[in-house]
């Protein structure tokens, strides 16, 4: 039996509106990466992370289940799991299985962006466990009322802060708030920029040039949705790196599979398969500048295949 | 016979960004989409202007399936809003099937 899609969008509300997250996720692991920073509690601009990178890995092992589940006996409980959800947080057993090396990995590249930003000159602070997810998960599965009932407590979050401007990190939450936000919040006044179009208009200067070709793989979100598509490219070349563009890139950029991960994952992993064959053609070294891209892509990727997050190549380039 | 509703295509053209009747049906975005789908969205898109409700349910996994990724959208000749037509599909059996909000 496939996966029941009601029950198992019905966990994910509930946790959202009981729990302030789709999946849960400690404070510690929430704000871990930005131990010893020295970040600003707080600001005028600050960095929001939308917990994106922090909880991937819980969505990882959410998915990993959802792969074993799919076609089994045990889709017939999830009626029964979304009801118990209500009283004991079942996601957090689901997710017990957290990859702590992906954590460490995704946790280095919210050190790298935050490092980059202030080597730049950019003043900004963050809200620490204050911060909230942005809700983009359950925009996309298209239960507008709990989407929008959180994104107000977002945007009240950021209100009650003084924020005025934020630094996004991830295509869905740079998407959410520059795209989504203003049509449930009609007073929603917050500037939003993206870490690397702050990055390529502040212009860093190179510390060590990174001899190296690297295969593109972009966003779907960042490329048709925001347009995001030079930035990337500029910040690489600068950084000395050669961009192999691949067959579809920029706005004709092909989906890594990711966002139907939860509830399709067979059909997931073929579309990241294919994307892959297409990346593969040009190098086997490959950059992402999405956490949902890079997972599911290097389910897909085999032996000898590198799939690292852009952050990682920059900082090498701008910090070391 | 096919039961027609007629409050299927008057629900969702509660949104203004709803526009599946500007689609034409030539295909471009069946020939584009990752999912390989030989017939969706298009046929969907037809379904559901007709008010063919049953037809719309049955194809509830395609319509949670779509990646939203607007590799169709990018080429659609009728700048029809496919992603955000399928979210509102799924607003729609969330609220009708699913008893979610």
């Amino acid at each position: 039996m496939p996966l029941p899609i009601g029950p198992v969008l019905g966990i994910l509300s509930d946790n959202l509106r009981k729990r302030g997250s789709v999946l849960p996720l400690s404070r510690r692991k929430a704000t871990g990466w930005s131990m010893g920073l020295n970040i600003p509690h707080g600001g005028e601009t600050v960095l929001y992370t939308g917990l994106m990178y922090q909880l991937i890995p819980s969505i990882e092992a959410l998915a990993g289940m959802m792969a074993l589940f799919e076609n089994s006996a045990i889709t017939r409980l999830f009626g029964v799991g979304r009801f118990a959800n209500r009283f004991i947080n079942l996601s957090f057993f689901m997710a017990m299985t957290v990859s702590r090396e992906m954590s460490r990995e995704n946790d280095q590249v919210l050190r790298n962006i935050a490092g980059m930003l202030k080597l730049a000159g950019v003043e900004f602070g963050y809200l620490y466990d204050q911060e909230l997810y942005s809700g983009a998960l359950i925009f996309d599965e298209g239960m507008d009322e709990s989407f929008g009932a959180h994104a107000r407590r977002v945007f009240n979050m950021f209100h009650k802060n003084g924020v005025r401007s934020v630094i996004t990190v991830d295509p869905h939450t740079t998407n959410m708030l520059r795209d989504v936000y203003p049509k449930f919040i009609p007073n929603f006044d917050i500037e939003v920029n993206n870490y690397m179009e702050v990055l390529a208009e502040k212009g860093l200067p190179v510390i060590q040039a990174q001899n190296k070709e690297l295969v593109i793989h972009d966003s779907c979100v960042y490329a048709r949705y925001e347009g995001i598509i030079e930035q990337p490219r500029t910040l690489l070349s600068k950084a000395g790196v050669t961009v192999r563009e691949p067959e579809l890139a920029g706005k004709s950029t092909h989906c890594c599979g990711g966002p139907i991960e939860s509830l399709f994952p067979t059909k997931a992993h073929e579309i990241a398969v294919n994307r892959i064959n297409q990346l593969k053609e040009k190098g086997e070294n490959i950059v992402t500048m999405c956490p949902i891209c890079q997972v599911n892509l290097r389910k897909a990727a085999g032996e000898g295949c590198t799939i690292s997050d852009i952050s990682d190549t920059l900082a090498k380039a701008y910090l070391s | 016979m096919a039961k027609v509703s007629s409050l299927l295509a008057a629900e969702l053209k509660q949104s203004e960004e709803f526009n599946a009747e500007a689609c034409f049906h030539c295909g471009t975005c069946t020939a584009l989409c990752p999912l390989g789908y030989k017939i969706i969205p298009r046929k969907l898109f037809r379904e559901v202007m007709l008010g063919l409700e049953e037809e719309v349910k049955e194809s509830v996994p395609e319509i949670y399936s779509c990646l939203l990724c607007r590799m169709c959208e990018e080429y659609c000749p009728a700048e029809v809003h496919i992603a955000e037509n399928m979210r509102y599909l799924r607003k729609y059996v969330n609220k009708k099937e699913f008893k979610l909000l």
